[in-house]
């Protein structure tokens, strides 16, 4: 036991180990927040099917070898993202179906156009690497970093500020709406988050992990929790450990960052569980 | 002036019109019961109101500076609220959010207010529950809280009783005359032609041959001689 917490600390002396750090705590947590009003408002999904159609658009970007990918993929996930969330009740495909026609699509064009316009020589690596997250944590430059701090900043503020109306609208929009908050404006800003925390959290854990970053802490914590309040914030330190726990454990085993972070949460699932059932 | 005042109303959304030649006009204190089939606009009328939609033509008028933060709603349930993780307490303070500003932070006399209408209606020892474990009469009760805590003279009703069983109607009942009692002018929309003849003073009838606004008297005595 002493002799790994030795070992991680070596690697802790290194700046990309850190930076891996920073930038995976930052995005779990913020993907967790936003988690709760998402598993809560049924779109638990929404996470897988956005970040495939992320992948879609940074096939498109790699096809016409665009410099900066997130050029393409961001605009391309948030419209994705407006279109999704903000549809009403009565449109004429269900959430569900467009969800699952949307993200199939865009994952069908994306390996398309990998496959008969790549310049690269490892397409299957490629691919690979973009659905199960790859080592692109471990190389992270500083900025990608300060980018990620901002984006949660952003984030964060925006939870605290506005808590007490994310909850009315998340809990009963049609009362909101009566007693004269703004919506649609909530929705929306719930969408754009939505959209820039999965192509933030596909570059963590890749396309396929992105969705259990979000609902996991989420459930957990509402196995054992009672009050909104009290959701989101287990909901947040359980994101957190997990995502400390999940990179040292990954970086001492040499396992994929990615999938060893969502078997924690996994793991940290099973335990509420349990401990739901004899408490 | 009346409170509210209802002339030539057409209801309904864009692909069309769901009631017409809606009329009717509430006093401060009046107890107002909507009666009609499933389909005939009811609760279309009770969100046209409240400014969710607008009327397709006709004019609603207030006698104060409109709907926004007078009038209390008691919505259906909705099945996502059913298993939502949140105390009775949270749900009754996010009465007040449109009273709090931009900042939408509650302050300390919002919090006291809202225990004081959770008491009003019997539920304060309930208030660090969950609201997934309450009984569907104690779930209303909580709903109701919300209500008047956003509402300062009118308290819209969808079906408050849908699904309680024949206590928690009756207990449901019981509030809400006492609120009436108190001044509180309410709407209520029901299937239950008995409450209705027992606590409105008006009945709003989306009948097959159009919509009538009469007393209860007048309601009762055509009915009578049929």
């Amino acid at each position: 036991m002493n002799n790994l917490l030795i070992q991680l600390s070596e690697y802790l002396s290194y700046p990309f180990v850190r930076y891996a750090f920073a930038a995976g705590i930052l995005v779990s947590l913020c993907s967790s927040l936003l988690g709760v009003i998402l598993v809560l408002k049924r779109y638990s999904f929404i996470g897988d099917g956005l970040s495939h159609v992320a992948f879609g658009a940074m096939a498109v970007a790699a096809v016409l070898s665009v410099t900066d990918e997130m050029l393409v993929v961001m605009p391309v996930t948030v419209i994705c993202a407006v279109f999704l969330l903000k549809r009403g009740q009565n449109a004429g495909v269900k959430g569900d179906a467009a969800l699952a026609m949307i993200s199939v699509g865009a994952m069908a064009i994306g390996y398309l156009l990998l496959n008969m316009f790549s310049s690269s020589a490892n397409i299957s690596g490629d691919v690979c690497s973009t659905l199960f997250g790859s080592t692109s944590i471990l190389t992270l430059k500083s900025s990608d970093v300060a980018v990620c701090a901002v984006m949660s900043a952003v984030v964060i503020a925006v939870f605290v500020f506005l808590y007490n109306k994310i909850f009315a609208v998340t809990f009963d929009e049609t009362f909101a709406k009566a007693i004269g908050v703004n919506t649609e404006f909530y929705n929306l800003l719930i969408a754009l988050i939505t959209a820039v925390i999965i192509v933030l959290a596909m570059n963590l854990v890749g396309a396929l992990l992105t969705s259990a970053l979000i609902v996991f802490p989420a459930l957990s914590s509402m196995r054992v929790f009672n009050s909104f309040k009290k959701v989101m914030i287990c909901s947040g330190v359980i994101s957190v450990i997990a995502a400390f726990a999940g990179i040292s454990l990954s970086i001492l085993i040499s396992a994929p960052v990615g999938a060893t972070v969502v078997v924690i949460n996994m793991v940290i699932f099973a335990g509420f569980s349990i401990f739901k059932r004899f408490a | 002036m009346a409170q509210i005042l209802c002339s030539n109303v057409t209801v309904g959304y864009e692909d069309g019109a769901v009631a017409k030649n809606i009329n009717f006009q509430l006093d401060a204190g009046d107890y107002l019961c909507i009666l009609g089939n499933n389909g005939s606009g009811k609760t279309t009328l009770m969100r046209t109101i409240l400014g969710l939609i607008k009327p397709l033509s006709g004019q609603i008028s207030f006698d104060t500076a409109g709907a926004a933060g007078q009038i209390g709603y008691l919505p259906q349930q909705t099945p996502v609220q059913k298993d939502f993780p949140a105390s009775a307490e949270e749900i009754v303070i996010s009465g007040f959010l449109s009273k709090c500003g931009k900042a939408s932070f509650y302050k300390r006399h919002h919090k006291e207010e809202a225990l004081d209408n959770m008491r009003r209606l019997g539920i304060e020892n309930l208030a660090h529950k969950s609201y997934k474990t309450l009984s569907g009469g104690q779930q209303q009760r909580v709903l109701l809280a919300r209500a008047l805590c956003a509402a300062k003279t009118m308290l819209l009703l969808d079906e408050p009783t849908a699904g309680l069983d024949s206590d928690s109607t009756a207990e449901m009942y019981n509030y809400i005359e006492t609120l009436n009692k108190e001044g509180m002018t309410i709407i209520m929309i029901s299937h239950d032609m008995d409450a209705a003849l027992k606590y409105a003073s008006h009945i709003l009838d989306f009948g097959r041959d159009g919509i009538s606004f009469m007393t209860k008297e007048e309601y009762m005595k055509g009915h009578r001689n049929e």
